[in-house]
């Protein structure tokens, strides 16, 4: 049988160990946030039962992982924060990624001012201080401007605030990659026999564009899960009681002095959730890229 | 290209108008304007009282009004009082950037310093296993949450050791340096993974160029076609987008500085922005968004600097 592009690409991509053990990675990562629940009633305690006269207890068969300021199971709290922080990280890099593949798509495809004007915002986002202006934006009351302030909405309120800033990589990629298979004989043959730019943009040129997305959405995921971490740990992402990797953080850093170990666990696991997906983003890239082939 | 600069400073001036307009906007809506926090601090205030106290500020009028009056003032020099500080907003920001020059500017040597060879060295040896090494350590470097890196150090250096101080800055005659290296570590430790392997990449994109082969079929030594030959080259590309991650650069200062409590702009941008100091938060931002922007025009020029082959004259860029 002769090898298809898809079966080459796997093969590529098996080839990619630190990209192997990263999807491995992600997979008990996620696995083990999904089990949450089960750990809970596994233990016997919730994610929230406050227990005051076990604080700061040392890792046991009740509680492996020890127990925090309020006698409340680490490791629980660090399988729900993982539930948060995969699920904001996993939905702000397909926003973007959807968001930066209508707008890249729309500048490719029709050029000319529009092109212009598209790419100028790309520019002006792109050169703007980041975090600071997360800041500002995180920092504006949900209520003034229509949201509401459960856990839910803040949530959404973080993800809709990553993706207004994360769309333009993705953005630039698809026009870049737009612009020239406009160019190409079976665009051009589409166009011949009738078929509308709405047409011919998703069926034609969108899911050529899915290997450079795949990847630019995978590296995407890692920074944001880095991003969400941040600025939770700033006390302007999600907010406790719900846990999330980046808050149980500011939490440690309080106590940083009498239970270092509580500071270690939340950022040892971003920072291996970040890794996996720098690792998976880059062995897709040489999977997918039938040029970058590794000369030994 | 003296066309292309003024552009270039046309364009970066739209985007710093939009950027003010648009944070002045988002200050409006934050929990807690200041009549309200006025309400709560003197409870024999009445509503009349503040009333008149909003007609007295402007606060009644439309948004587009207020913002009129605010650039009218800020071009003319007066950016107003910083409600934190009870300062002139300008007397509150100098000491505050010089602060942030002085660590970022420190930082960044000390990355430059570590980056560049460890990237060098990795191209001239491909696939290798000191190149696995290395690309492994800038992966783990990029992917390190900053202020986690932070905490550790705090934990291992003031924690554990008690050998460096936790945060803050040195009084009176005490010398800044123990200060700084904690903050200066970690923010250099943050950018040093992108760093090599943007010249990683660009060294080995350049080490297989025609000029290489002939470098070396010159009968040139290794170490000369590397340097004087690859490197060269394959800085021009790694110049720029270094210079382009200036903006990355203030990301990073907030996040350290209001860790280590160094009195930067980072911290000050941050504590204004929780503090509702707005007059403090709005300049800062535009400040930090203005210096992010002249960097970017740096690295513009820099880049037809390096490069002989690009010039902006008569043409368009791309």
């Amino acid at each position: 049988m002769n090898p298809t592009p898809l079966s080459l690409t796997f093969a590529r991509f098996k080839r990619h160990r630190l990209a192997l053990a990263g999807s491995f990675i992600l997979a008990l990562l996620f696995i083990s946030s999904l089990a949450a629940p089960i750990v809970e009633l596994a233990l016997g305690t919730s994610v929230d039962s406050i227990d005051l006269l076990n604080r700061f207890s040392p890792p046991s068969l009740s509680h492996p992982m020890g127990t925090d300021e309020l006698g409340r199971d680490t490791l629980v709290r660090l399988l729900y924060g993982g539930r948060v922080s995969l699920l904001v990280g996993l939905a702000a890099a397909l926003s973007s990624a959807a968001l930066g593949a209508i707008i890249g798509l729309l500048a490719g495809y029709y050029g000319g001012w529009l092109d212009k004007f598209l790419m100028r915002i790309t520019d002006g986002v792109i050169s703007l201080p980041l975090l600071p202006l997360l800041i500002v934006l995180a920092a504006v009351d949900p209520e003034k401007i229509g949201f509401g302030s459960g856990a839910g909405d803040d949530l959404t309120r973080i993800i809709v605030i990553v993706a207004l800033f994360g769309w333009t990589t993705v953005a630039r990629l698809v026009r870049g990659t737009a612009m020239s298979l406009k160019q190409r004989t079976f665009v051009i043959t589409a166009h011949a026999l009738g078929a509308s730019p709405f047409r011919i943009m998703t069926r034609h040129i969108l899911p050529n564009l899915a290997s450079p997305i795949i990847v630019a959405t995978t590296l995407t995921a890692g920074n944001v899960i880095l991003l969400e971490s941040v600025l939770s740990f700033l006390g302007l992402g999600i907010q406790p009681p719900l846990p999330s990797w980046g808050n149980l953080l500011t939490n440690a850093q309080e106590l940083i002095w009498s239970s270092p170990a509580l500071a270690f666990y939340p950022g040892a696991l971003i920072f291996i959730t970040v890794i996996a997906f720098n690792f998976l983003g880059d062995g897709l890239q040489d999977a997918m890229d039938p040029r970058s082939q590794r000369r030994n | 290209m003296t066309r292309h600069l003024i552009d270039r400073f046309l364009q970066s001036a739209i985007v710093l108008a939009v950027m003010s307009f648009a944070v002045y906007g988002l200050m409006g809506l934050m929990p807690g304007d200041p009549i309200d926090l006025m309400l709560s601090a003197d409870p024999k205030m009445t509503a009349a009282d503040a009333e008149r106290l909003r007609g007295l500020y402007g606060l009644d009028k439309p948004l587009l009004e207020r913002y009129g009056n605010w650039l009218a003032a800020a071009l003319s020099g007066d950016f107003g009082f910083s409600r934190l500080h009870a300062k002139p907003v300008f007397d509150v920001l100098l000491p505050a950037l010089g602060n942030t020059v002085l660590l970022l500017g420190a930082s960044f040597i000390l990355s430059l310093v570590i980056a560049l060879p460890a990237g060098i060295y990795a191209a001239s040896r491909p696939y290798s296993k000191s190149d696995y090494a290395i690309n492994f350590l800038a992966f783990a470097g990029i992917s390190t949450p900053p202020f986690w890196l932070a905490l550790l150090l705090i934990i291992v250096f003031a924690v554990e050791w008690g050998i460096l101080p936790a945060g803050g800055m040195g009084i009176g005659d005490e010398s800044q340096v123990p200060y700084l290296v904690l903050p200066v570590l970690s923010l250099a430790i943050a950018s040093i993974g992108g760093q090599t392997r943007y010249m990683r990449a660009a060294m080995i994109e350049t080490m297989r160029q025609d000029y290489i082969r002939t470098a070396r079929a010159k009968g040139l030594k290794e170490s000369r076609v590397i340097l004087a030959h690859g490197l060269r080259n394959a800085l021009i590309p790694v110049v720029t987008i270094i210079a382009l991650d200036f903006g990355m650069l203030f990301s990073g200062a907030l996040i350290t500085e209001t860790i280590f409590a160094y009195p930067g702009m980072g911290r000050l941008i941050y504590d204004a922005v929780m503090g509702n100091d707005f007059n403090l938060a709005l300049v800062a931002l535009l400040l930090a968004t203005a210096l992010t922007l002249l960097g970017n025009i740096l690295a513009d020029i820099a880049y037809v600097r390096l490069d002989p082959r690009i010039s902006y004259k008569g043409g368009k860029k791309n």
